[in-house]
C-alpha cells in the first residue's frame, strides 16, 4: 500500500509538473517578466509594500538564479516539490476512498482546483511582482485557512452522511470570505492593469489543466496499482 | 460529487485505523513540500521558487 502510495505520488506529481512547467514557460513566466521590466525601471526599491508592510524586506544579496535556463530549472524544480506534495495528499486520500474509475479523479482534481486556487483566488487573485499587498504572514494564514475550510467544506458536502453535517460544509465554504482576506490600503501595481488581468486568467487556466492532469493521472495510477495487487493475490 | 460516485472500495486490504494514519501522514508530508517550496521565508528558497509562487499564486512578497 505504502508502495503504491508513493508511486503514484511520484509519477503523478512528475507527468502535471512536466505540464504545468511547460504551460507556464509559454505563458505565465513571459508575463512575469515583463511585470519585472517595470519594477526594475522603477526607481525606488525592487518591490512595492502597502504602508505598515515593511517589516519584511528583501535581502539583495540573497542567492538568486540566473534568468535563462537556471531559472527555468528551478522554477521546474520547485513546481515537481509542490506537485509531488499535492499528489501526496490525494493518494493519502484515496486509501480512505479509492476511486473507482481514473475519470472520478477528474472531480479530485476539481475540487483540489476549488480548494488550492479558486477559492483563495476569491480573496487574494494572482498577482504579478510589484503588485502593492498586505502583510505577507497575514495573507499566507488566510490563504492556508482558506485551503483548509474550502477542502473540508467539500469534504463534508460530498462524504457525509448526515444530512446536518452535509449542510455544516456550507458555512465552512463561506466563512473565509465572510473575514475577508488582507488587503493593501491602496491597490497599486507597477505592472499595467491589463497585464495583472491576463496574469490572472493566465495562473488560473494553467492551474486548472495543472489540477486537471493531476488528478486524472493520480486517479488512473491508484486504480492500476490496486487491480495489480488484486490480481496478485 | 456524490457518495456513490466515490465510494469505498471493498478491496482495500489495510484496516480503517491504518488507512487513516496513512491518509494523514500523507497529507502531513505533502502539506511539508508544498510549505518548503510554497511558503518558506528563507530568501534563497523563496527566489528558487519565485515563479512558481507567483503562478500558484501562494502569497509571495
Amino acid at each position: 500500500m505504502l508502495k503504491r502510495l508513493a508511486q503514484t505520488a511520484g509519477f503523478a506529481g512528475l507527468l502535471a509538473a512536466l505540464l504545468l512547467t511547460l504551460l507556464q514557460s509559454l505563458w505565465v513566466t513571459p508575463l512575469i517578466l515583463q511585470a519585472e521590466s517595470y519594477e526594475s525601471a522603477a526607481p525606488t526599491a525592487t518591490h512595492s509594500h502597502a504602508e505598515g508592510a515593511s517589516a519584511h524586506a528583501h535581502d539583495e544579496d540573497a542567492w538568486a538564479p540566473e534568468d535563462g535556463l537556471q531559472r527555468s530549472l528551478f522554477t521546474g524544480l520547485s513546481n515537481l516539490v509542490v506537485a509531488v506534495g499535492f499528489a501526496l495528499m490525494l493518494a493519502g486520500l484515496y486509501s480512505l476512498r479509492a476511486p473507482g474509475h481514473s475519470w472520478q479523479g477528474l472531480l479530485w482534481g476539481l475540487a483540489g482546483f476549488a480548494s488550492f486556487n479558486l477559492a483563495p483566488a476569491a480573496g487574494l487573485p494572482p498577482e504579478l511582482p510589484g503588485s502593492a499587498a498586505a502583510d505577507l504572514l497575514l495573507r499566507q494564514a488566510w490563504w492556508i485557512g482558506t485551503a483548509a475550510a474550502t477542502a473540508g467544506g467539500l469534504a463534508l458536502l460530498a462524504f457525509a452522511r448526515q444530512w446536518w453535517l452535509r449542510l455544516l460544509g456550507l458555512p465552512l465554504l463561506a466563512i473565509p470570505h465572510l473575514l475577508g482576506a488582507p488587503q493593501p490600503e491602496v491597490h497599486e501595481s507597477l505592472a499595467p492593469a491589463a497585464l495583472g488581468q491576463q496574469f490572472i486568467y493566465a495562473s488560473l487556466l494553467s492551474n486548472a489543466l495543472f489540477w486537471a492532469a493531476l488528478g486524472l493521472a493520480s486517479a488512473w495510477l491508484f486504480s492500476r496499482g490496486q487491480r495489480a495487487s488484486r490480481a496478485g493475490k | 460529487m456524490s457518495t456513490s460516485t466515490l465510494s469505498p472500495s471493498p478491496s482495500l486490504a489495510l484496516p480503517l485505523s491504518q488507512r487513516l494514519l496513512l491518509a494523514l501522514g500523507s497529507c502531513l508530508l505533502g502539506a511539508a513540500l508544498i510549505y518548503c517550496a510554497g511558503f518558506a521565508p528563507m530568501e534563497i528558497v523563496h527566489n528558487a521558487a519565485h515563479d512558481s509562487r507567483h503562478s500558484a499564486a501562494f502569497p509571495c512578497h
